[in-house]
């Protein structure tokens, strides 16, 4: 069992985009892309409080709106939530 | 319909240009999202999962032709070539931009519309009954005071910063297709003995976490009267409302926790300090709102129709039609159609731009220019001869717009859910479909008669699932989606608030379930003029949960 916590500790910062309200995740070059997949993955704790403090700045810059971490399988590079694969993806209908 | 006069006009233009700057400082970064957030909340602009999202007014349900043309082309140009219909009578763009939304609100103001208080903690858009004006069992048309309503609630001094959100909705058939009783403020327009005009006043009804049904401040209320009293409600509401809780802030839990002998004497005592020259409805201000809603000039005809008989004959989807979607008209040789917007398979309350073209030339050649928006999410043409309904029916269907299941149990109410909705916590819109596909057979249909089924994907209840005749409430159970089942609401004169069956269904079981409630309605139904909420409310929960739950 603890190795399938630690396998699902891990997260990704995302947000929306300020112009377009799109769904976006943070690369680790920085910029925000539509695809989950592209982003940047840390283990929660200390490096997902500092990939936030990143994404904050980046909402202060007005670039995006709202950041937030949401949890990722690192394998297949899927949010965990329902919510954050509508997100990710889009409409189910 | 109402017309804007030029106060009206160089006030909205004047709001979009305001909006318009504050657009441009949020996106070259001179205002935060904290500072720009409530300011686009006041001009209707939500930030939802996957885009921005606008809601527009449509004054109780209103519209006419050009101004569904203009949504049509908004939805084409800045959306994704459709629109969302609402719970609350109004239309909602789902993919806007934020960059865009200035050029949108623009574009409505050409057709007398705009986006205000279609958010935050204010008076929202007043709704009526959809039929107003045009209903056979209609006493007094409801549209001018809920106009007089909208323009006393429009920016409102007082009332812009209240506790929470309030909802009005008046009727004018005592039927009452508006759902008086679960609103803010619930207005029945009625005449008394003498044929004077007034109002049952309800008040404190509502949805959410905490569905209540409204109390009755006052049974006839004189015309004059209208807004002095509902100011005066309001301002105990503004005064004595929670503001510490969220989630207490409604006037529904002010009424519920002074009870109505206090709320009443506290409204009373607040109206009757008003000074009467100045809070009364003078009769040349109703009677000049009154002229905008004037019956459109109806031809004297027969109250059957030849033509419409000879043509059902031949054509057994006309008659399906008919027999379903057409309501009784006050005026002979006439009918209301109700166009469900809930073709088997779609998405509750969704048109397409090409289909709002078709109803706005469809309502300007047979129904005077004039289309509604109901709170079920289908659209209204409230006034087509009898004669013209072949050729209406046939256009209808041209545009797949013909669906023949008004009040049937595929004609779902479904928020937007967690496909869309930022607040949701499952979603709605594929178990609306799923279960509208179930049940797609229209003889099984019109067999299981009346049947109302509303579906919410969170406790803020848009779907109205507390009224559904059987209501489903999505939540989210350990990261899974769950749905509860209540029985028994209803949103009319008889409004009641449905009660939880028992415990809820998986997303792969709540269609087999529905289906084990209508399938044990059919059994127990005394004859098939029994609906399921009259069988519902001789039997009680017991047999339903027994054949729900009998494998448990």
């Amino acid at each position: 069992m603890a190795a399938r916590k630690i396998k699902f500790d891990w997260v990704a910062a995302t947000a929306n985009d300020l112009k377009g309200g799109e769904a976006v995740f943070r690369r680790a070059d920085g910029s925000w892309t539509r695809a989950v997949a592209e982003a940047e993955l840390v283990p929660g704790g200390e490096a997902g409080a500092a990939l936030l403090a990143r994404a904050q700045a980046d909402h202060a810059a007005n670039r995006v709106v709202e950041p937030v971490l949401i949890a990722v399988d690192p394998t297949t590079r899927r949010p965990l939530s329902l919510r954050e694969r509508i997100r990710a993806d889009g409409p189910t209908v | 319909m109402y017309r804007y006069d030029q106060f009206d006009r160089s006030f909205v233009a004047a709001r979009v240009a305001e909006f318009r700057d504050q657009v441009q400082r949020r996106l070259s970064g001179e205002l935060t999202e904290d500072q720009f957030k409530p300011l686009r909340l006041m001009n209707g602009v939500y930030l939802q999962l996957h885009a921005y999202m606008l809601r527009i007014a449509i004054p109780y349900g209103v519209l006419s032709g050009r101004q569904l043309r203009k949504l049509a082309h908004i939805g084409r140009v800045y959306d994704r070539s459709s629109g969302h219909f609402t719970t609350r009578q109004n239309l909602q763009f789902n993919w806007v931009r934020l960059a865009d939304i200035p050029d949108i609100l623009s574009e409505l103001a050409e057709v007398e519309m705009h986006a205000i208080q279609t958010s935050g903690n204010c008076i929202r858009n007043v709704t009526a009954d959809h039929f107003a004006g045009a209903a056979a069992d209609e006493t007094v048309d409801p549209r001018p005071y809920a106009e007089l309503l909208r323009q006393w609630s429009s920016l409102h001094p007082e009332f812009t910063f209240l506790p929470r959100k309030f909802k009005l909705a008046v009727t004018g058939a005592a039927v009452d297709r508006a759902a008086i009783q679960v609103h803010d403020i619930g207005l029945e327009v009625k005449r008394n003995e003498r044929g004077e005009i007034g109002f049952a006043v309800y008040v404190g009804g509502g949805q959410g976490r905490t569905p209540m049904i409204a109390k009755k401040l006052r049974d006839f209320l004189p015309e004059r009267d209208l807004l002095a009293y509902c100011e005066a409600i309001l301002r105990v509401y503004n005064l004595e409302g929670r503001r510490d809780n969220k989630y207490k802030a409604r006037i529904k839990i002010l009424v519920h926790e002074k009870g109505l002998e206090e709320i009443a004497a506290s409204v009373e005592a607040e109206f009757a300090a008003r000074p009467v020259a100045t809070a009364n409805l003078g009769e040349a201000e109703i009677a000049r709102i009154a002229a905008y809603f004037a019956p459109p000039k109806f031809a004297s005809l027969p109250a059957r129709s030849s033509v419409l008989d000879a043509a059902q004959a031949k054509d057994s989807a006309l008659q399906r039609f008919v027999a379903r979607n057409v309501s009784a008209h006050k005026a002979p040789g006439y009918g209301v159609v109700t166009v469900s917007l809930k073709p088997i398979g779609g998405i509750p309350g969704d048109a397409t731009s090409d289909q709002m073209d078709a109803l706005a030339d469809i309502a300007e050649r047979w129904s005077f220019d004039e289309l509604r928006v109901s709170h079920a999410q289908n659209i209204v043409l409230p006034h087509v001869r009898l004669d013209d309904l072949p050729q209406v029916h046939a256009a209808l269907a041209a545009a797949g717009l013909a669906t023949p299941n008004d009040g049937l149990v595929t004609d779902i109410i479904a928020c937007p859910g967690l496909d869309y909705c930022a607040l949701a916590n499952a979603r709605s819109i594929p178990v609306a479909q799923e279960i509208s596909q179930r049940f797609a057979d229209l003889d099984r249909q019109n067999a299981i008669g009346e049947l109302k089924l509303k579906i919410s994907g969170c406790i803020n209840a848009c779907g109205h699932h507390h009224v559904g005749h059987i209501g489903i409430l999505g939540v989210d159970r350990q990261g899974e989606e769950f749905y509860q089942i209540t029985l028994g609401g209803a949103e009319g004169a008889d409004c009641a608030i449905g009660e939880l069956v028992g415990p809820g269904f998986a997303a792969d079981k709540i269609t087999d379930a529905v289906e084990t409630l209508v399938e044990t309605y059919l059994k127990l139904r005394r004859d098939p003029g029994e609906r399921f909420l009259d069988a519902y409310r001789r039997v009680g929960l017991g047999p339903f949960q027994e054949a729900l739950y009998a494998d448990a």
